[in-house]
């Protein structure tokens, strides 16, 4: 429809020789205009770097797990005891995005593992080229574990494939039992939830049960367990997640 | 605020598909689930769409609603969120609809 004139137009909409009288002047002419189909994903291009990254992975026999959580969950004080208990055993390095600074590599460095830093600047979550210029930089070994350490923020990483095997997401009993509520698409995204910081649940105010409730309601049936990186406690159960997904 | 990073990607592949020719009209479908809040990406239309074939490109978008199928009892339903249950009370459900999130259309100069 002519936005002017208000004449109809179709698709295309021709130059305005009207073959209609509208009882006044307006000397517009519209171009040519015609309009195209494209039925396209919007995140089409980062799915096929992921892809292509997911089948790097596989092709070398690494498995790489994406680890997303709200800032200050305990995703680095996790990544530091996982590396130092089964370091010996498996070959871990890590890939460290964060808006700004190498703070979290050089802890990861001083495990021992190898690690990346990737800064984002003013981006708010890794993307699948992220992760393959991590991965160039890293050159893990084959046969080996990539640990991803997300942007801490639980709302832009789970909507970008990275070309990992799991999504595990992390919560802190410090942060309130209702995070799968307000947060339920990353939740939704997650192949693992991990409730950390349970050292603390005596001194917090936090209900489990509500928490469990609102992880199986965002995803029915996503395993979760519970474990304090600090003190060591239920880490095993993580460690046994990751072995058995070990290619 | 990922809907940055969203906008991004409508304009690059915009300019991947239709090469030159100047960009009038995009139409996008955006769910209510997707994740993705469509009154940010209009925010951002205008800043990312500066100095590309899709400058002054009017944005329109359709926003799908949830619907999803419960794989306990079989019913469909409207879904208004993530957390919604089915009448039965299961959780358990299959997203049909609400979560689209591409590039429907675009109108350029012929």
């Amino acid at each position: 429809m002519c936005a002017t004139c208000g004449c109809s137009g179709g698709t295309i909409l021709e130059h305005h020789e009207h073959g209609h009288e509208h009882g006044h002047e307006h000397g517009h002419g519209h171009p040519e205009t015609r309009t195209v189909t494209l039925e396209q994903a919007v995140l089409a291009r980062n799915d096929a770097l992921a892809e292509l990254n997911r089948t790097w992975l596989a092709d070398h026999g690494i498995l790489a797990v994406n680890l997303m959580s709200s800032p200050g969950a305990g995703k680095t004080t996790l990544l530091e005891r996982t590396i130092r208990e089964l370091g010996a055993r498996l070959r871990v390095s890590v890939v460290e995005g964060d808006q700004e600074t190498v703070l979290d590599a050089d802890r990861i460095r001083a495990t021992g593992a190898p690690a990346v830093q990737i800064n984002t600047g003013a981006g708010c979550h890794l993307d699948a080229q992220m992760l393959a210029d991590g991965l160039r930089t890293l050159d893990p070994p084959e046969r080996s574990v990539v640990l991803i350490e997300n942007v801490g923020n639980l709302v832009c990483p789970a909507l970008f494939d990275l070309g990992e095997q799991a999504r595990v997401v992390i919560t802190s009993v410090t942060e309130g039992a209702e995070k799968p509520r307000k947060y339920p698409q990353m939740f939704r995204a997650a192949d693992l939830v991990l409730l950390n910081k349970t050292d603390l649940l005596p001194y917090v105010d936090f209900d489990v049960a509500a928490f469990l409730d609102g992880a199986r309601r965002a995803n029915p049936g996503v395993e979760v367990l519970q474990l304090s990186a600090t003190t060591g406690d239920g880490v095993a159960g993580w460690y046994d997640w990751l072995r058995a997904r070990l290619p | 605020m990922h809907e940055m990073a969203i906008t991004q990607s409508v304009v690059q592949a915009v300019c991947e598909r239709m090469g030159d020719a100047p960009v009038r009209r995009v139409c996008l479908e955006i769910g209510t689930l997707s994740g993705v809040v469509a009154d940010s990406v209009r925010f951002c239309f205008d800043l990312v769409t500066e100095g590309t074939t899709l400058e002054g490109a009017s944005l329109e978008i359709v926003q799908p609603t949830g619907k999803a199928r419960c794989r306990d009892c079989g019913a469909e339903f409207a879904l208004t969120d993530l957390l919604a249950l089915c009448t039965c009370g299961s959780a358990n459900r299959e997203l049909l609809a609400g979560e689209e999130l591409k590039i429907r259309e675009v109108e350029v100069l012929a």
